[in-house]
């Protein structure tokens, strides 16, 4: 390495700009900061060597100068700010709506949005915060962090720690605070010294130079931070992993014990009871806006649960034990944490179809008796029904979670939420069907003007079921089938979280914020004195809030005869 | 209660009121000779006193709300954009502290107020709170990410002070427009919320009905309909009848009404501007240019740079970090890539750019002051169009 001795003796590393230890402009270097062409030394970096700026020959210099350059820096994060952007334009494939014409992105993102739509999902933006290239752009930013970081922090290190309190002329009469005084007293530096101190400015001396330094600590505000942007970086990557990250979901009845899916069977729960509170209509606080509103508007959803474990049976074959864990009471914002998981409520469905009894009748005739009946298990559903009465009945349809769109018929779920079915009906002795459409119940109770998100159908399975439609597509029929009875139950819908990667995230996002504040609530200043024949040169430095600076300069040489600063200005 | 909401109310004008008369004040601070700095005259002094006590009885409006309500004020649109107000006060209060430059009093107030007033816009009844806004984290992401906020309004303030300062009005080219455009954005704000109250002065309203996913909706128009939403029917008699529909690509629940409210926006702001322009005979930025022709741009360059260095991190922390911490208490994800959450993540982005492109590439003065406005017209954007518009395109919480 070439080394660069300085007239004050000090021996720089190669690509240094300004002395480490005087300040002095390095002859032959002054092109790299810019300082060639201007008045002001640039004080960024101290004007110390930086790898990046000192070499630029073989492959791997040229990448560490690419990745440590600002510009480089403020592009990648330029062009993060626009794809984020980009990808806020169209629902994410995840928030396409449970009501959408498809969830099935190939359909809805064309149907939905027409042209644009369609060359929004060949983009392949419906999916683009997980896409490779919007990967590569964080990754890059990573990199960036890491090389601009390492290529500043050492060499700023060794110019701070280094740096005299003697300065060479050319340093201070370059600086953007400056002034000149003719004739100044002893005892007025030593006023101005002892107002320094007390503004808590550290100060050293040789030979009658002074500085006075504080705030220094907060030139390691940036680096500290991006420490916290990288492990931050890092905790993503990791929680791409299952092992770090693991999310399920489950739906539980009332009353029935599940094992909890992604705890390796080894956690059960039971839902003792889902309870739905509603806001009170007429609840003074908050009439007007029910009223406007026009729905029912839930206050709180919560599940009672009982947490199992299984423990390993101590004869092999043998059922494993349950032993119970835990009462909880989980609620939105009060989720259950148990053996490194956590449960979250996150939905219910109060009015799930379990069982559907029909009724066949005579048509045309009001007070006929039933001619038979049978049942649906809706979590079950035959392709055939036989019934005493030698009907048979074939289910054609069966659409589990009824809607009707403008130009179709489907199911919106596979949940038995609205059951709605098509089923050929054929009469004793009878080769020929009879068709009929039965079901939509949800449709008819909103018709009623019935909430069904909010309001339990149970009480009222009897009668809600007569009014759902019975159709009979061809107008020849002689039969007809009726819903006579409906089961509901309620579910609630959890999800199951276990994720290492929390303490990361919170590590890295302290960090952070410590480096930010660091280096934005506090301000490295410096002010050097700088004894000249009778008189003194004073000059002065920060890297942010120079009216801050100004303001302590002007409090420690009031009453002096020393020079207000003057701001220092490009010619240009 | 009823007393509590009326005291409320009452305590909210006021605060309006003191926020006039104090902009008035710092106004009267640009006749003084010592108006740069340093100790400010009485009618500086009294602008602010003025401002502070404003800014109690906007508190003192938001503790009764609270107490009328039983959650904090900050849960819809009318709450939180006034509650964003009383920040961007809280904010200017600060930044004049450090500073003492009254002028910029004379700019920042107005435009407080202006949210204040367009806060008045949307429904003011007590809302409940559904299931997942239950939780202090809510409080405590809310104010933070409007403190936070209100101090990069100071930032922009400072850089709408600056360009107005020294962009040359003589010759009319790109910066000159520019500058104008971003005035003549505050007259559309404005002429939105004259066109707004006066219609709801009148009780202005029109149903229409039309389908949404195959449901017949209906949807309440308090302007008269220009634009009616696509494929409806007006069922109110007596009202205008809407000159032409909504083009169907524009989804979402009320997309209609909220076109409409656009362009009554744009037409009326559009006058005002106009008739602005007519009575100054100038460019509204020509105009108030002079205002600012004893104050020294570098200050206010580094007025605009030091409300960043404050406000990033405050906004850091509300609208990344706390809002984080919510998300998983709630649903178990800190990130999920909702519009709202990637549009902080953009503002965040976007200040951190300045931030680089200003300490080490050397983005002073000028390009600093656009940078700024940019970063507000931001951070506005998250909070007008993406509540009212994207978000509602998402059958989210
Ligand atoms: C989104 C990502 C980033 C954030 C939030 C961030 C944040 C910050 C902050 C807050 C500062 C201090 C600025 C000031 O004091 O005014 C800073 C400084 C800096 N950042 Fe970043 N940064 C990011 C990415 C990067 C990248 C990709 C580079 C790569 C070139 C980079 C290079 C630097 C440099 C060189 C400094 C100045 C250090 C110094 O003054 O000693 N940053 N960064």
């Amino acid at each position: 390495m070439k080394h660069i001795k300085c007239e004050c003796g000090h021996v720089n590393p190669e690509g240094t700009v300004l002395c480490e230890a005087c300040g002095k402009p390095i002859e032959g270097n002054q092109h790299i900061d810019g300082n060639d062409k201007k008045k002001l030394l640039n004080m960024r970096y101290e004007g110390s060597a930086r790898r990046s700026t000192t070499f630029n020959k073989s492959i791997v210099d040229k990448v560490w100068s690419f990745f440590s350059s600002v510009k480089v820096g403020v592009w990648l994060i330029v062009i993060a700010l626009i794809a984020s952007g980009i990808g806020t334009i169209l629902p994410l494939e995840q928030y396409i709506p449970a009501n959408a014409i498809s969830r099935d992105p190939a359909i809805f993102y064309p149907e939905t949005y027409g042209l644009f739509g369609k060359v929004y999902y060949q983009l392949g933006f419906h999916n683009l915060y997980s896409s490779w290239w919007y990967l590569i752009i964080l990754a890059s930013i990573g990199v960036s962090l890491v090389i601009c970081s390492i290529d500043r922090f050492v060499p700023l290190y060794r110019a701070l720690k280094r740096q005299k309190a003697k300065r060479h002329e050319s340093f201070i009469n370059r600086q953007r605070f400056y002034s000149q005084t003719e004739v100044v007293s002893q005892e007025e530096i030593n006023t101005v010294k002892k107002r320094l101190q007390k503004q808590r400015y550290r100060i050293k001396e040789e030979n009658g130079h002074i500085v006075a330094e504080k705030g220094r600590f907060s030139r390691w505000g940036p680096y500290v931070n991006h420490i916290g942007l990288i492990i931050i970086l890092i905790a993503a990557l990791l929680r791409t992993t299952s092992f770090f990250y693991l999310s399920e979901y489950v739906w539980v009845r009332d009353g029935e014990l599940t094992v909890i899916p992604g705890t390796d069977s080894e956690y059960y729960i039971e839902n003792k009871k889902f309870i739905l509170d509603t806001y009170d209509i007429n609840d003074k606080r908050f009439k007007d806006a029910l009223a406007k509103e026009g729905r029912i508007i839930p206050s709180n959803f919560q599940t009672n649960v009982t947490i199992f474990k299984a423990e390993e049976p101590e004869v092999i074959g043998v059922e494993e034990d349950l032993v119970k864990i835990n009462d909880f009471e989980i609620r939105m914002n009060e989720p259950a944490k148990f053996g490194g998981y956590i449960l979250y409520q996150q939905g219910y469905q109060i009015n799930e179809f379990s069982k559907m009894t029909f009724k066949i009748y005579q048509l045309n005739d009001p007070e006929a008796e039933a001619l038979g009946e049978f049942t649906v298990d809706l979590f079950d559903p035959k392709t055939e029904y036989e019934i005493d009465s030698e009907f048979r009945v074939e289910v054609v349809e069966y659409y589990p979670d009824y809607t009707l769109t403008e130009d179709q018929v489907r199911s919106k779920t596979k949940d038995s939420n609205n059951p709605a079915f098509v089923f050929n009906l054929y009469p004793p002795g009878s080769e020929d069907a009879e068709i009929s459409f039965v079901g939509d119940v949800i449709g008819s109770a909103e018709d009623l003007g019935i909430d069904t998100s909010a309001v339990d159908l149970q009480p009222m399975g009897n009668v809600i079921g007569s009014f759902a439609p019975s159709i009979d597509p061809t107008g020849e029929n002689q039969y007809r089938i009726l819903i006579d009875s409906i089961e509901f139950d309620r579910k609630s819908g959890l999800s199951i979280k276990r994720d290492y990667t929390i303490p990361f995230f919170v590590l890295g996002t302290l960090i952070f914020m410590i480096g930010v504040i660091q280096g934005m609530y506090w301000q490295h200043r410096r002010i050097w004195i700088h004894p000249k024949k009778e008189g003194i040169l004073l000059a002065a430095h920060t890297n942010k809030n120079w009216f801050g600076l100004k303001k302590d300069i002007e409090k420690v040489i009031d009453g002096t005869s020393i020079q207000m600063v003057e701001e220092q200005k490009e010619d240009d | 209660m009823e007393g509590l909401l009326n005291a409320s109310s009452t305590m909210l004008f006021t605060a309006f009121i003191l926020y006039l008369v104090a902009t008035l004040f710092f106004g009267a601070t640009i006749k003084e000779k010592n108006s740069e700095q340093k100790k400010s005259g009485f009618a500086g002094k009294l602008a602010i006193t003025l401002t502070i006590l404003g800014l109690v009885a906007q508190l003192i409006y938001f503790i009764t709300r609270w107490m009328a309500s039983g959650h904090a004020p900050v849960s819809n649109m009318f709450e939180f954009v006034t509650f964003l107000g009383m920040c961007l006060v809280l904010a200017f209060i600060i930044i004049y502290l450090i500073y003492k430059l009254n002028i910029l009093g004379l700019f920042a107030l107005p435009i407080a107020m202006i949210f204040i007033a367009y806060a008045s816009v949307f429904p003011t009844e007590i809302a409940p709170l559904v299931p997942s806004l239950k939780s202090y984290w809510l409080y405590i992401h809310v104010t933070t990410v409007a403190l936070g906020s209100g101090i990069l309004f100071v930032s922009f303030v400072a850089g709408l002070m600056y360009l107005i300062r020294q962009v040359d009005q003589r010759k009319r080219d790109a910066r000159v427009v520019s500058l104008e455009v971003v005035l003549y954005f505050i007259f559309l704000l404005l002429g939105f919320i004259l066109i707004s109250s006066v219609f709801s002065a009148m009780n202005y309203s029109a149903i229409f009905e039309y389908d949404l996913n195959g449901k017949r909706v209906m949807t309440e128009y308090e302007l008269p309909a220009i634009a009616a939403p696509n494929e409806s029917t007006l069922v109110t008699e007596g009202v205008m009848k809407p000159w032409f529909e909504t083009p169907s690509w524009m989804q979402g629940s009320h997309a209609g009404r909220k076109f409409n409210s656009v362009i009554w926006s744009m037409v009326v702001g559009s006058a005002l501007y106009g008739l602005t322009r007519l009575l100054l005979r100038k460019r509204v930025g020509a105009a108030i240019s002079p205002l600012l022709k004893k104050v020294n741009p570098e200050l206010l360059d580094e007025i605009n740079y030091r409300a960043v260095a404050i406000g990033f991190p405050i906004f850091t922390l509300g609208g990344l970090i706390f809002a984080s911490i919510w998300a998983q208490e709630a649903w178990g994800r800190f990130w999920g890539w909702d519009p709202k959450e990637v549009w902080a993540l953009i503002t965040w982005f976007f200040y951190a750019a300045y931030l680089h492109l200003r300490l080490s590439r050397g983005w002073h003065g000028e390009k600093s002051a656009w940078l700024a406005i940019i970063g507000f017209g931001i951070i506005l954007f998250n909070l007008i169009v993406v509540n009212l518009v994207i978000a509602g395109l998402h059958s989210y919480a």
